[in-house]
């Protein structure tokens, strides 16, 4: 059959350039591979030179697949599966490119791309080392092409491509008719949740961070098989540095989002994608400072080796974890099932990459230089080591618990998750930080190989004074809240606190001191001052985290001892419903749901919610101000909800909808019932009566703004219902484009509306009074209170601030260089943390 | 390395070793027969919701109550009580997680976990019914 509108070209473009990356991803691994056994120079430079070239086309290869793919989206080519699946039609142009990395291949291409990006640096600048290095990253490289290749083998196929068509993938009856095109009106497109510029923003860094954590293992591997041991950790840091910056700026977007735009009441959870990406990073962080230790001392050889190779196992373990939907019912972001095949590729890149290299350090252990002096405990690197390995004891932790679905499908258990998951990683990660703190902070003061116990005194006398002081003020004038699990946890938590606030004075003050004010010299202690002040921040705004919808704060909604529904003292009640036009009070606030309004976007609406901070002394507005939020409605009741926010600095109050009426008109089919009155004439309703006290003509005051020039009327009713409760309503008619518009009132608590219409004959008014069974408008809002979390955005900048300045002094760049990228890296993470969504 | 050095670590290996045992408190999955054999006990249910009886949330009333039943695989069937507000796409969930503890005749939820055809794209068959619905 001949298929009508259809655009063929594009597919068959993209699939002849995946194929020919594969085959020229091959070609320069093997060239590689055979380059870095040579020893004759002359066949050696042939073979690098070849694989240079099949390395570069098939970069240039992959370039085009992920423009045509764009192409295909953009042109919403629904014949493609992929568009289907991920675009629409009202998608605007920066999520076309989300709606890329959303699907498993895109995210794979993704990464190769990066890698593509990486290993052309590598080519430029790896010198001798290049034909191990890009051997490595070339097996990757050739792993991930296969990911998205999608050719049969026998009855399997390998690899899932993005260039399938609809009709071949899915059935349904339209794939009968030639014109099938013109039943497929739009695609599914970007999943709502998604609709956020973190969704354009983070994958591609987070992505580059995984994909940069292959160059220290290229560098490792080098000096693996040419047996000189040590070389590679100079040359290495640099990339290790810049690996670590990445990964941990894109672990850390991924919390703003999360934050910011999901409704998950939180930067972190602890979820097990969360964890996959986090656990990498500290193992990094391990391997970064056991290779700092190599490069002053010649000691921690093999743990750099150890800890470098495990930080890239992690992260194919990782992969594995979060795409092959093992996962399964323990995350709430995990990706879905890829099938059998794909799954077992999967497993096969983790093998693949990561075996050979474990095998090979594992056979080369016992030759790797580790000396057999003593070591000082008053040395650095006694205590930097110490650190590297609570760090990769910490990442162990978290990623055996992490594990459990894995040891469930292994062992055929059925464990689940402990019932309070975060709990169970936060008390022992709260003492993580405590010790990290004490750490950062002392060893700036140690030297290496030994320090005199009285320089360490005199250095770090006043910061673990001021840091002790700090806490003490904190106990006494802000103390912690977070008192559901116990006394010995909020011993933790004060002591973290005063763990973090010690690490961020000492390191501030050894960049006075110390190193005075010599800014190049302190990358160390600026990114230590920055993650301290990060934990400090997150330990905060978590612990004192506030709920303030809660209902047992705002006294709504809740009686003790006799509910009704058998609820307990401890069930949430942390959703609190605001009926359109009813003040109510929240936390500080006086919250009113103002208005709602339908957006461009399918089923998206938009809500206007009034807050206003009345201070208790004056009985003046301490604040008055709107939040936009907004959600998408979706099929049925539920709704997918866009949080609003307000930032201050010293805290930041977060709201979002959890819940909405539905608003159907069709349904409400009650009538205005017309009652003629004269002022001071009564009309009674079901539930009790109304009054008419005057009628006010262009009125200027409450709801209303009109002026002398136009034609308006308002009636001042006052409503007695038969509880005994008294309300006013002023409903208004006016007259604009030659026609009578009508402003209604409405009385939601009596269910009652209320409507001027107008002049009867005889000089009474006539009120159209009207009881509704339909729902009110309402919506249930949460809202929260993150007190200090700018510090954690703020110490993530410093932190990456200061990691930018180690690799700099590491590459030897100019100062004018160093400080052009420092400020750069700032002004866009500046932007995106703090300017963006605000 | 001083014997004081390995002394150290063996000790902060050690705590931490210690702090991973304390903390393993895993919970387990359960069929809500088996759930009801546990009353009290913090369990996992894989269940779908059971669109035969009446879901019930009525925010005027009370934001804070959600009560539904859930069915799992062979067929048992249990009233939910959730103290929060419904879901994200609840009513299109094929499957769901429910945390939480049997207490009586009733599951005391507090997170349900939801597996959506509409976040998971990849389910093909809930992609045939999207495209043959156009």
């Amino acid at each position: 059959m001949k298929f009508e509108g259809e655009h063929l070209f594009p597919g068959q473009l993209g699939h002849f350039f995946v194929l020919l990356a594969l085959v020229t991803s091959l070609l320069s691994l093997t060239a590689y591979i055979t380059a870095s056994v040579k020893t004759d120079e002359a066949a050696k430079r042939a073979w690098i030179r070849f694989a240079r070239g099949a390395f570069l086309i098939q970069f240039g290869a992959l370039v085009t697949v992920f423009i045509t793919i764009y192409y295909i989206c953009s042109h919403h080519y629904f014949e493609y599966l992929y568009a289907y699946k991920h675009a629409s039609r009202d998608l605007e142009p920066k999520y076309l490119l989300a709606c890329i990395w959303e699907g498993q291949e895109g995210s794979f291409l993704l990464w190769s791309l990066w890698q593509g990006v990486l290993g052309t640096l590598l080519i430029l600048t790896a010198k001798k080392r290049e034909a191990s290095i890009m051997s490595v990253l070339a097996t990757a490289q050739v792993m991930l092409i296969l990911m998205i290749i999608g050719i049969y083998f026998g009855d399997t196929r390998i690899g899932s491509s993005p260039f399938v068509l609809t009709r071949n993938e899915l059935q349904g009856p339209i794939f009968g008719m030639s014109n099938y095109l013109s039943y497929i009106q739009d695609g599914v497109g970007l999943n709502v949740l998604l609709r956020n510029y973190w969704m354009v923003i983070h994958p591609p860094v987070l992505f580059l961070g995984f994909a940069s954590t292959i160059v220290p293992v290229g560098f490792a591997y080098s000096s693996l098989i040419s047996g000189n041991f040590g070389d590679w950790v100079k040359p290495a840091l640099p990339w290790t540095l810049l690996s670590c910056t990445i990964l941990g700026t894109g672990i850390m977007m991924g919390g703003k989002w999360a934050y910011e735009s999901l409704s998950f009441g939180g930067y972190w959870a602890w979820d097990p994608v969360e964890n996959a990406s986090f656990v990498p990073w500290l193992i990094l962080v391990a391997g970064l400072h056991a290779m700092l230790i190599y490069n002053a001392t010649s000691n921690a050889l093999r743990a750099s080796f150890l800890f470098i190779i495990l930080g890239y196992f992690f992260v194919l373990y990782s992969t594995f974890l979060t795409r092959t939907g093992i996962l399964g019912d323990t995350s709430v972001h995990a990706f879905t099932e890829a099938g059998l095949a794909m799954n077992v590729l999967i497993l096969v890149y983790v093998a693949v990459v990561s075996v050979p290299l474990l095998v090979l350090l594992f056979t080369r252990y016992p030759r790797i230089p580790a000396p057999r002096q003593e070591e000082n405990i008053s040395a650095r690197e006694f205590w930097m080591f110490i650190g590297s390995l609570i760090l990769f004891l910490s990442a162990l932790f978290i990623i055996s618990i992490t594990s459990l679905p894995v040891y469930n499908k292994i062992f055929g258990t059925n464990y689940a998750e402990p019932p309070d998951r975060e709990f169970a990683y936060n008390k022992v990660l709260v003492l993580i930080a405590f010790l990290l703190g004490l750490l950062t902070g002392l060893s700036q003061y140690l030297k290496y190989r030994k320090t005199p116990a009285s320089y360490l005194w005199r250095k770090t006398v006043l910061p673990l004074v001021l840091a002790a002081a700090f806490t003490l003020a904190m106990i006494f004038f802000y103390p912690i809240t977070y008192i559901k699990k116990g006394p010995g946890f909020l011993v933790a938590i004060y002591l973290a606190l005063f763990g973090s606030v010690f690490s961020a004075l000492a390191n501030g003050l050894y960049l006075k001191s110390v190193l005075k004010n010599n800014l190049k010299a302190g990358g160390a202690a600026i990114a230590h001052f920055g993650f301290a002040l990060m934990i400090t921040g997150m330990l905060i705004s978590s612990a004192n985290k506030n709920v303030i919808s809660d209902n047992r704060k705002t006294g709504l909604f809740f009686q003790f001892g006799k509910d009704p529904t058998g609820r307990e003292e401890n069930d949430p009640v942390e959703n609190l419903t605001l009926v359109k036009n009813v003040p109510t009070q929240m936390g500080p606030y006086v919250v009113t749901y103002v208005s709602d309004s339908a957006a461009r976007e399918r089923n998206r609406v938009f809500y206007k919610i009034h807050f206003k901070k009345i201070n208790p002394a004056t009985g003046a507005d301490d604040e008055n101000f709107y939040l936009n939020e907004d959600v998408y409605e979706m099929k049925g009741s539920g709704l997918s909800s866009h949080p609003g926010g307000r930032h201050y600095l010293s805290h930041d109050l977060f709201t979002y909808i959890s819940s909405a009426s539905i608003r159907n008109p069709v349904d409400d089919t009650a009538r205005f019932v017309t009652h003629e009155m004269h002022i001071g004439d009564t009309s009674f309703y079901s539930r009790g009566y109304v009054v008419l006290r005057e009628i006010e003509k262009n009125p200027d005051s409450g709801r209303f703004h009109f002026s002398h020039s136009d034609t308006a009327l308002a009636a001042d009713l006052i409503v007695h219902a038969r509880d005994s409760s008294v309300y006013k309503a002023v409903p208004a008619l006016y007259v604009s484009d030659n026609a009578l518009k009508f402003i209604d009132d409405t009385l939601v608590r009596e269910n009652l509306y209320l409507r001027l219409e107008g002049l009867s004959n005889d000089r009474k008014f006539r009120i159209g009074i009207k009881e509704s069974d339909a729902l009110t408008d309402f919506i249930t809002l949460k809202a929260y209170v993150f007190p200090y979390i700018a510090l954690v955005w703020a110490g993530l900048l410093i932190m990456v601030a200061g990691f930018i300045i180690s690799i700099a002094r590491r590459v030897k760049a100019a100062n004018f260089i160093t400080a052009l990228c420092v400020i750069g890296v700032l002004a866009g993470l500046f932007y995106m943390f703090f300017l963006a969504n605000s | 390395m001083k014997t004081s050095s390995i002394v150290i670590l063996v000790a902060i290996a050690a705590a931490i070793g210690t702090l991973l045992m304390y903390s393993v408190n895993f919970s387990t999955y359960d069929t809500i027969q088996s759930a009801r054999a546990k009353q009290g006990r913090y369990v996992h249910l894989i269940a779908r919701l059971d669109r035969s009886k009446p879901i019930q949330y009525d925010a005027l009333k009370d934001p804070n109550y959600l009560s539904f039943y859930a069915i799992d695989s062979l067929g048992a069937t249990t009233q939910v009580i959730y103290h929060n507000t419904e879901p994200e796409e609840f009513e299109h969930s094929d499957r769901i997680v429910l945390k939480g503890q049997m207490k009586g005749n009733v599951f005391q939820c507090d997170e349900i976990l939801m597996k959506c055809p509409s976040k998971y794209k990849d389910d093909k068959a809930q992609l045939q019914k999207t495209v043959s619905q156009q």
